[in-house]
């Protein structure tokens, strides 16, 4: 019975093909869509494990100097000797050859087990690794690494990009750093009785590992924005999908009438349609989990490249997916299968035995499903307005604020349906001609069987308007910011700080300005933050704009970090620890400035604070200035000076223009992954539209052939369709706009702040909206075009059949 | 005379070569008469119909209605034949679904650009339709909705009205009435009526009665 | 003699490789290349060489205590210090080949508390002085002005202790005086203890401090290979009997055949009588299932040459050393034709 059973639901796929086709297709490109994204949020996360498997950073607690980056070697053994189990660690870059990696020192002894070499080692005995002194480097740089010294070097892959690690022994003999560790790890388990540590140390601080830079937390909303996006396209996808088994099941009414007459039990029915989609659902799932891997290999480039432009966080260039990823992108195909299907199975279910066996088509929605539908986006709006203003309050912000888009994005694509009605009985009220009064009815009455995906439409509309707005918006905003903060001609860095005097020495009456780049790295108000020492001159005072400063109550803000009676701190800190002008900031446990302004920083989401160069090199005497920005009004000049007089290596030399270029370059990749998904939606949205237009009209001859018979040509007919699909994508495209426009909004404002820290200006850009209006006509018309073609050139014989006499 | 048929021949493509569906059919019927179309299942008599309503060519032979040919006319002419000159009430999938029965019953009356709001409602009035105005074909009865199309054939004041079973999905006592009040508004207009039926007491009910067998008029 | 050096040495290696015993604890019987190694008729010269002897691979500075409270109950407590070279010889600074890790126990009836230490050579983490005496791993130590007046301490997640030693008779030296045979085809340490010590202090446990007092044993040994190939772990006695009279005894137990056995009598004045291989038999009465393995806790001790006839049962059958390499050390008692008490150790059961 079962395989009669079957037999006789497949027939209905083989004849046909097209809903099959959609089925499958739409399934396969939401899984696609959304294993693509998981298997880049997969590898990303792969990559911290590996370096956090390295540092430790997130798992353990560090204790890491109060400002700088050096704990003296004795510090590490009177911790010790006073029963702090910490493991010390010295990290710092190396050029080897034209190569920049990463040195990590660790001693295995203490470092907790499971950390560097200790579970790096693999099969090298540790005799090998502390006797002999062994670098684990990354394939990447192990062959660049072994030109460069004369230790034994292991390629190890699952290390991070751009790494080695060795013995902290061998790490302080390679970087030249003898006696020398950057921080300790902390161990989990501490012996009774231990000192604190400011009696042993004073001058380190302990750093909760939750607190640490740890790059995942970093990250995280990076990838909560490709997960969202993943998420929205697997929405699209299954839109179809829903669409596609509810107009399967309702045309199968009849045979599942036929089959319990002859004898065949509902629940046995019922059992083998769920097969049925099971089988489906897994061939769909599987060409979608494929398809997924490739569009993640495809974009894992860029996605690498963002992540270390934004947070510095390396991630390797290759997928490696576990078997794990398979069965999960399987595992959402058939989830949303079961969510597409569990309405259609259900009213089969319910079906009584002598039931009309006739499609009851799209029945034209009750006025109480209406109320309920218009309920539910009352609900949901207000709901994202409630997520929007006191969620933030509430916890998560970022949470909150996505949680907000969901809800607004969701009951906007609730909404739609009923806002095209009104909008198409506005327009069947004023029409004039019959043809067009018609036109209107019919097409209000199509909107049952395109709703679906006119949904889709509208939200990968709305997050195209959204999102090209953020990002434009962004990208404005950082040029700008670039032309502020970029203000010297040149950039140059050397190594010792001997050479730095003697670069001084050398530029003074060469540049017109010299302007040394004295930073470290430092906690203040509990946050992580670069500390810089400026030597303040009108390149500050011309070019910095202040969100918010004291200027008018207390006079000018750079004339009062120049004399060391004020700071200036970033967006990032001034909102991480709620500081804003006029409130205090202790910069050292000795000294406290009052914040005189708060500067817009789009360039990394870490706190940075300016005082005054005198200052910075009171309160920081070790830290000498390696960096310098020169101001001249001939760079190439100066530049090649440099090069040839003062012997500086041309890498050593960066013009303002070049640094412009990298950093629109790092933006502008940033955005590329975002960009893609954007247009990939839209495309599945294309593709609903095609696909539910196909098979609405193989349905929709027998509403048409009315028509026909009195006295509307085919072609007419055609063109009316053709007319239908543009104007419901241009309908849907005004609820879109606004709808996008307030997503874009909830980004810059909501979203941004969460993430990164900074809050941007919404710019608008209509030739982008235009543009995108366009192309979405352009869409709804090509994929009209193909149905609208068959309907003008469907035979009269095919329209005769609907008049046919039943006898 | 309305309409001239002269050894008209339609076939279709079938399984085993074509089938050969009209045989030359010669027939002719003039203004404000009615005839009666017999014959068995697969006969001929709805394709008959379709030719001379413009819905479907012709492989040979030659129809004349009012005087112009049409068996040469293209998509468009036809449509405009449909329009302006002949209309059809076929047994079911008559109305258009999106719209009301009063939209329904003007609806090819406007497109032929000759809609006379005080006849399509006197027709209403008279096929009892009035509180029916406002509903939807989907919440009619069978009659009714035959009663809504026999009244937007008429409100378009054809020519020549074409009825294929016009009741064959009706009870026997819905079928008459409705039959009656076709008849009568019919004659009323002063059109002409081909009516393809194999019901030989509908078929008595008319001025005329050709019976069609296997491709030709018997 | 102590075995677990041997051990420890394979388990520096263990968080790398993973399983290591495929040749039973024979990484240890490899050549010792360019290590010293012992030879017979030592002429030990102190105090240094209670200091560290770096160009031999593996030495340790052992003490293990019976304790009393003054509510009756006993304690047992370790603290031991391992010196394991991955090269011979000393360097400065993390490039010194030098490994240094330690192990600390306190043991009641009813429970057992251990814990672990390591350290890198070289940088002051850890190491031996001999004058003034001074051995020291973070911040454990043991540290007198000579070796027989010490104080030692010890930390832990969960415990703590602070005790005062004074050595009660002179140091006694094992097998050919201080030189000690560990197998018929000559592997051999240089190993001399202090068994009398008199111990006080106070233990800091979970449920507040405790005052004991009690008897301590010291032992000192370093080697190169002590272990032959075919020897698949070992069972260790260190007795103290109410005469007054001591026992140091162990077996070697081998893949096929007798285990290799040896030991110690020593007079309640210190004087030694060395037991031959075959002299003392020793036999599990009864084993007890620990971390999964089957672990002997009740032993037959037969030492006809002096009449002795024992049976020695551990105070707590679950003294298990839950170190990166683990095995099994805890007090004893002792019962039938001597009584009194003692530490036992059980290495090599799988």
């Amino acid at each position: 019975m079962n395989r009669a059973g079957l037999a006789a639901l497949w027939s209905f796929w083989r004849r046909n093909p097209l809903q099959l086709f959609t089925l499958v297709a739409g399934l396969a490109l939401a899984t696609a869509l959304w294993s693509g994204v998981q298997a880049l949020n997969a590898e990303a996360r792969a990559s911290y494990d590996a370096a956090a498997s390295v540092m430790g950073e997130g798992r353990y607690d560090q204790i890491v100097p109060r400002a700088g980056d050096t704990i003296a070697q004795d510090t590490y053994l009177a911790l010790r000797r006073a029963g702090w189990q910490v493991g010390p660690v010295l990290e710092d870059s190396l050029t080897a050859g034209e190569t920049r990696l990463r040195i990590v020192g660790l001693d295995p002894l203490t470092a907790p087990a499971g950390l560097g070499p200790v579970s790096q080692a693999g099969d090298t005995p540790l005799q090998t690794v502390l006797a002999e002194g062994v670098l684990f480097a990354h394939p990447g740089v192990a062959e660049a690494l072994r030109d460069a010294t004369s230790q034994r070097i292991v390629a190890d892959a699952a290390l991070p990009p751009d790494t080695a690690i060795t013995d902290i022994g061998i790490a302080q003999r390679v970087l030249d750093r003898p006696g020398e560790i950057s921080r300790l790890i902390v161990a989990e388990r501490q012996p009774m009785g231990r000192p604190a540590l400011d009696r042993i140390a004073p001058d380190l601080v302990l750093q909760p590992s939750r607190q640490s830079a740890d790059i995942a937390q970093l990250t995280d909303s990076f990838h909560l924005n490709l997960t969202a996006f993943g998420l929205l396209s697997f929405a699209v996808g299954i839109f179809i999908v829903h669409g596609a088994i509810g107009l399967a099941f309702e045309q199968r009414r009849g045979m599942v009438r036929t089959l319990r007459t002859l004898g065949m039990p509902l629940r046995r029915l019922v059992l083998l349609m769920g097969l049925e989609l099971l089988i489906l659902s897994l061939v769909a799932g599987g060409i979608g989990v494929v398809l997924g891997y490739l569009l993640a290999a495809s974009l894992l480039p860029d996605v690498a490249a963002t992540l270390e432009g934004l947070y510095g966080a390396q991630i390797s260039g290759a997928l490696s997916l576990e078997p794990v990823w398979w069965l999960s992108g399987l595992a959402i195909a058939i989830l949303g299968t079961a969510l597409a299907a569990t309405g259609a199975l259900w009213r089969i279910a319910r079906m009584p035995v002598l039931a009309s066996g006739k499609a009851r088509a799209w029945a034209v929605a009750s006025t109480r499903a209406r109320g309920l539908q218009a309920a539910a986006v009352a609900l949901l709006l207000t709901a994202s307005l409630a997520l929007v203003t006191v969620g933030p309050a509430l916890g998560d912000g970022l949470i909150a604020g996505f949680a907000g888009l969901a809800c607004l994005l969701l009951g906007a694509a609730l909404a739609l349906p009923l806002l095209l009605d009104a909008m198409l009985a506005l327009a069947q009220h004023r029409a004039r001609g019959v043809l067009w009064q018609w036109f209107w009815a019919d097409t209000r009455q199509q909107l049952p069987g395109l709703r679906l995906a006119l949904m889709a439409l509208l939200l990968a509309m709305a997050a195209n308007v959204g999102v090209s707005t953020m990002v434009s918006s962004f990208r404005l905003t950082f040029i700008g910011f670039l032309d502020q903060r970029l203000t010297a001609e040149l950039y140059v860095g050397v190594d010792t700080a001997e050479r730095a005097a003697a670069l001084q020495d050398f530029a003074a009456p060469r540049a017109r300005t010299i302007l040394p780049l004295l930073s470290v790295d430092t906690r203040l108000a509990d946050q992580p933050t670069e500390l810089y020492g400026a030597r303040v001159g009108p390149s500050y005072a011309d070019n910095w704009s202040f969100i918010a400063d004291d200027a008018g109550t207390n006079g000018r803000v750079w004339d009062r970090v120049e004399q060391g009676r004020a700071v200036i701190i970033n967006e990032q800190l001034a909102r991480g620890a709620d500081l804003w002008p006029g409130d205090d900031l202790a910069i050292t446990p000795d000294v406290t400035l009052p914040i005189a302004g708060v500067a817009g920083d789009y360039g990394n989401p870490k706190g940075q604070a300016v005082i005054g160069e005198a200052l910075f090199r009171d309160l920081f005497p070790d830290i000498r200035a390696t960096r310098f920005g020169l101001r001249t009004d001939d760079p190439g000049d100066l530049r090649d000076a440099l090069i040839e007089d003062f012997g500086l290596d041309p890498g050593q030399i960066t013009d303002q223009a070049a640094l412009k270029r990298f950093s629109l370059d790092v933006f502008e990749r940033t955005f590329t992954v975002t960009g893609a998904l954007n247009i990939l939606t839209l495309a599945v949205a294309g593709f609903a539209i095609l696909m539910s237009l196909l098979t609405l009209a193989g349905m929709r001859v027998p509403q048409l052939a009315p028509a026909w018979a009195l006295g509307v040509t085919r072609r007419a007919l055609g063109r009316l369709e053709l007319l239908r699909a543009v104007i419901l994508a241009a309908l849907t495209l005004l609820v879109a706009l606004p709808l996008g426009l307030a997503l874009a909004w909830m980004l810059l404002a909501i979203i941004n702040v969460e993430a990164f820290g900074w809050r941007l200006p919404m710019y608008l850009f209509p030739l982008d909206y235009a543009r995108l209006g366009a192309f979405a006509l352009l869409a709804a018309l090509l994929a009209a075009l193909w149905p609208a073609r068959r309907l003008a050139r469907t035979p009269a014989a095919h329209l005769l059949k609907v008049f046919a006499n039943a006898n | 005379m309305l309409l001239e048929i002269t050894n008209l021949a339609k076939s279709f493509a079938g399984p085993e070569g074509p089938i050969e569906v009209l045989r030359g059919i010669d027939l002719s019927l003039g203004a404000g008469r009615t005839l009666a179309l017999t014959g068995e299942s697969g006969s001929g008599k709805s394709t008959l119909l379709h030719l001379v309503g413009g819905l479907d060519r012709a492989d040979g032979g030659r129809i004349v209605i009012d005087g112009s040919e049409i068996t040469g006319l293209d998509d468009a002419g036809r449509a405009a034949l449909r329009r302006n000159t002949v209309s059809i009430v076929f047994q079911q999938f008559n109305l258009i679904p999106s719209l009301d029965v009063g939209a329904n019953i003007a609806f090819q009356a406007r497109l032929a650009g000759n809609h006379d709001p005080e006849r399509a409602h006197a027709l209403a009035n008279a096929l009892g339709l009035t509180d029916q105005l406002a509903k939807y074909p989907e919440d009619l009865s069978g009659g009714q909705q035959q009663r809504v199309a026999i009244a937007r054939t008429l409100a378009a004041k054809p020519r020549l009205v074409l009825a294929d079973e016009p009741t064959g999905n009706l009870d026997e006592a819905t079928a008459a009435a409705v039959l009656d009040q076709m008849l009568a508004l019919v004659s009323e207009t002063g059109a002409a009526l081909m009516m393809a039926t194999h019901s030989p007491n509908l078929a008595d009910r008319l001025d005329a009665r050709v019976h069609l067998s296997l491709g030709r008029l018997a | 003699m102590r075995i677990d050096p041997i051990l420890a040495c394979l388990m520096l290696a263990a968080p790398l490789t993973a399983p290591v015993h495929a040749q039973g604890f024979a990484g240890m019987g490899a050549e010792a290349e360019g290590f010293a190694t012992p030879k017979p008729d030592p002429d030990f010269d102190f105090p240094a060489d209670h200091g560290p002897h770096p160009d031999y691979r593996i030495e340790w500075w052992y003490l293990t205590a019976n304790l009393d409270a003054p509510d009756g109950t006993e304690y047992g407590l370790q603290w031991t210090l391992f010196r394991s070279a991955l090269a011979p010889g000393e360097a400065e600074g993390w490039q010194s080949p030098q490994v240094w890790f330690a192990h600390a126990a306190i043991t009641t009836p009813d429970r057992h508390l251990s814990t672990e230490r390591f350290a890198r050579g070289g940088i002051g983490q850890a190491g031996v002085t001999p004058d003034p005496f001074r051995a020291w791993i973070d911040d454990w130590h043991m540290q007198g002005y000579t070796l027989g007046d010490l104080s030692l301490t010890a930390t832990a997640p969960d415990f703590s202790y602070d005790m005062a030693l004074q050595a009660q008779g002179p140091l006694v030296f094992h097998g050919q005086n201080g030189f000690s045979v560990k197998s018929p085809q000559g592997q051999a340490s240089y190993y001399y203890s202090q068994p009398f010590y008199e111990i006080s202090g106070t233990l800091d446990l979970p449920e507040g401090p405790v005052e004991v007092t009690g008897s301590a044993w010291l032992d000192r040994e370093w080697s190169s290979q002590p272990l032959s190939d075919d020897q698949t772990g070992w069972d260790w006695f260190s007795l103290t009997f109410q005469t007054g009279e001591k026992l140091m005894g162990f077996q070697l137990r081998e893949d096929d055949g007798d285990p290799f056995t040896a030991g110690t009598w020593i007079m309640p004045d210190g004087q030694t009588k060395t037991l031959d291989d075959g002299a003392l038999q020793a036999t599990p009465l009864e084993v007890t299932a620990v971390a999964g393995r089957e672990v002997p806790t009740r032993w037959h001790l037969q030492l006809p040459a002096r009449d002795l006839d024992i049976t020695v049962a551990a105070l707590n059958r679950d003294a298990w050393m839950a170190t990166s390499v683990p095995y099994w050390e805890g007090p004893v008692h002792v019962s039938g034709s001597h009584a009194g008490r003692g530490y036992l150790e059980m290495t090599g059961y799988e």
